[in-house]
């Protein structure tokens, strides 16, 4: 007990200088009363908890097995076509983005938790989808789909460029070049006025169309979006129960006995990083289309934290787990409108408690946890 | 021009090395790649103007500038080096058995955490730190060197040769190095793994402080995102030493200094942030195990 105030005080005492006296000693007695709450509720909740737990866990285990349902996925499907009919256009709006971000949160998922390997500037290549794009319209009038092509693979190509450097050593390495890399690609296209504009960014980019029908509108552009989505999830999932994606879930979980096995891990760890900033190009473009405006502003390093916190919190190396993870993720600060300047304080206080916690993430099972 | 960018490089080479220290220990010891160092040394820029700004509003600075300067650098220290503390304690501690990616994550956390704790309770806009030393200086062959910048480069050397002394002479030095070394064979030997990992936050955390303190001294201004690319520089001139080695940090910060600068006047000083990566690529495409590192193969 009296260590428990002891580090109330500790943690308060911390929190003197930025906000004087008073909040400190507000903080010291909600810290303590809530320690010591949690603790004695802890010990009276425990018996209970033994006592409840394999129900529960029974309940998470039946959850899953209706998800793994042959038919429960077509049921999601059908759900999520029929959305636009139901939705406001607000919703709708919030919809698209959740969609482009579940694109990007799968497109991370290959390099984080299929391979284990930390980008942290996953995204420069969400900014180098978006501008070529933009750039490839406003300079030379290429569409959308002549674009596409050309987005994906300049992304594929930095994406192996980059990851050449990085990966001739440890795998931490390459957290701090993606970090510098994209911080890079930001610095570029602020300062290169004559081509991007600076911070003004381009706008006036315009949604694609399909036969000659645009779809411009948010019911169209969901169902574009919808299909893009799924195919990422199709795509991704056939990859990661293929050789390559074998290869991967080896490196991951240990290296030196990857090589040993004959994985030629340098050359799949490339695989991984191009292969994984693909559908960062994809959403990219896809992103620059919605908005119909690009600007630097969009693609700052919190970008990348906060896609890897809907890898992390769905689950690392779990697909829907990542999908839910960006759900969340987007329609949480939408819903807790009034709290949403704390929200990059409450996602690195989740970071933490998440790693320390349940590392293998909400959706994730031991399977695909993040190595043991 | 040319020997008052060196003047300036030094300078601000001398700040980046300090907060390289702390890097370099920390994966010395832990082999992890401490993010949240760059906001420790946020943290203490912030401090520093808080403190004095404190110790102005009590009437200590007009008694004695010197006094006050002092206490605030102590005070910051303190202060960062608890942060440095509780810090391990949370969020890494935990984790030290976890696979190699859990660490890393928890410390991105801890950046993002301390980043927007500052800026809620500081406000998003530049601190503005009193100007103390005006512009009064020497000159040294065509350059111009002030009396701050003096300071500045002969406290991080104190500060660097007697980390120096601390960690070849004294006996908790030598714990230090055994412990980077080997822990299960130090902790076999009678040395308390824990509490040596603890002091190399605390000291490194310190040092951190005090480049803070400085680099508010020398710009005049802070700003709560400005830990975020002076952790990745610091990282660049770890790596740039050999990651590990400790003059190969001090060496690495003081060469990243001389670059940016000459990058800033005689090429561009728009891309000034970007130089210390392109450093950091080359030198990974060239020698990977840094200028003072050794190449260590990875242990099964």
């Amino acid at each position: 007990m009296l260590r428990l105030v002891l580090i109330a005080l500790w943690l308060s005492l911390l929190f003197l200088p930025f906000r004087g006296l008073k909040d400190s000693l507000i903080l010291f007695v909600i810290l303590s009363v809530s320690f010591i709450s949690f603790r004695y509720l802890g010990t009276s909740l425990r018996s209970l908890r033994i006592t409840m737990q394999p129900s529960g866990k029974r309940i998470y285990a039946k959850g899953i097995a209706l998800f793994r349902l042959r038919g429960s996925r077509y049921v999601v499907l059908l759900i999520l076509l029929g959305l636009p009919f139901f939705l406001e256009n607000y919703v709708l709006d919030i919809s698209i983005l959740t969609g482009i971000y579940a694109i990007l949160a799968m497109g991370l998922n290959v390099v984080v938790g299929f391979t284990g390997l930390l980008n942290l500037g996953y995204v420069a290549f969400y900014a180098i989808g978006a501008y070529t794009y933009a750039l490839l319209y406003a300079k030379i009038g290429l569409g959308f789909w002549v674009s596409l092509p050309l987005c994906i693979g300049l992304t594929t190509l930095s994406g192996f460029v980059l990851s050449v450097p990085a990966l001739r050593l440890r795998g931490d390495y390459l957290a701090i070049v993606s970090l510098g890399f994209g911080e890079i690609v930001r610095l570029i296209l602020n300062n290169w006025d004559s081509l991007t504009n600076g911070p003004n960014g381009i706008s006036g980019i315009p949604a694609p169309s399909v036969l000659g029908f645009p779809l411009g509108g948010l019911n169209r552009y969901y169902y574009l979006i919808l299909f893009f989505v799924i195919l990422t999830y199709g795509v991704v999932k056939r990859i990661r129960f293929s050789r390559i994606g074998r290869a991967w879930m080896a490196i991951r979980e240990d290296e030196i006995c990857a090589s040993t096995m004959g994985i030629h891990t340098t050359m799949y760890k490339l695989y991984a990083l191009s292969f994984g900033s693909l559908w960062a190009g994809l959403a990219g473009a896809l992103f620059a289309a919605k908005m119909q405006f690009v600007s630097p502003e969009s693609f700052t390093f919190m970008e990348s934290v906060l896609i890897l916190c809907m890898v992390i919190l769905g689950g690392i190396g779990s697909l829907p787990g990542v999908v839910v993870g960006a759900f969340i993720l987007i329609m949480l600060p939408e819903v807790l409108r009034e709290v949403q300047s704390y929200r990059m304080l409450a996602l690195g206080v989740g970071l933490i408690l998440m790693m320390v916690f349940r590392p293998q993430g909400l959706l994730g099972g031991p399977g695909s946890g993040s190595g043991q | 021009m040319f020997f008052q960018q060196l003047i300036n490089g030094l300078t601000v080479g001398g700040v980046y090395a300090l907060i390289a220290l702390g890097y370099t220990m920390v994966y010395g010891i832990l082999e992890l790649i401490n993010f949240a160092h760059g906001e420790i040394y946020m943290l203490g820029a912030y401090l520093g103007i808080i403190f004095f700004g404190f110790f102005t509003a009590v009437g200590l600075t007009s008694y004695s500038l010197p006094l006050s300067l002092l206490l605030t650098f102590a005070m910051a220290v303190i202060f960062c080096s608890a942060y440095g503390f509780t810090m391990e304690k949370i969020a890494y501690r935990p984790l030290r058995n976890a696979p190699r990616l859990s660490p890393l994550i928890s410390a991105i956390g801890v950046s993002i955490f301390l980043q927007n704790y500052v800026m809620l309770t500081q406000g998003p806009t530049d601190k503005i730190f009193p100007h103390l030393f005006g512009t009064s200086g020497f000159a040294l062959f065509n350059a111009r060197v002030t009396h701050l910048q003096t300071a500045i480069i002969l406290v991080s050397l104190f500060l660097m040769v007697s980390l120096h002394l601390f960690i070849t002479k004294t006996k908790m030095g030598k714990a230090m190095r055994a412990v980077a070394q080997d822990k299960v064979m130090a902790s076999l030997l009678g040395i308390n793994i824990d509490s040596i990992i603890s002091l190399t936050f605390i000291i490194g955390s310190g040092l951190a402080a005090i480049a803070g303190i400085m680099i508010a001294l020398y710009y005049g201004l802070v700003n709560y995102s400005i830990g975020y690319i002076a952790g990745i520089k610091a990282f660049t001139a770890a790596v740039l030493g050999g990651i590990g080695s400790i003059p190969g940090a001090m060496f690495g910060g003081i060469f990243l200094g001389f670059v940016e600068s000459m990058g800033a006047s005689y090429i561009s000083s728009e891309y000034k942030d970007a130089y210390a990566f392109l450093v950091l690529i080359v030198v990974l495409l060239i020698k990977p195990s840094g200028i003072f590192g050794k190449t260590t193969e990875e242990k099964v």
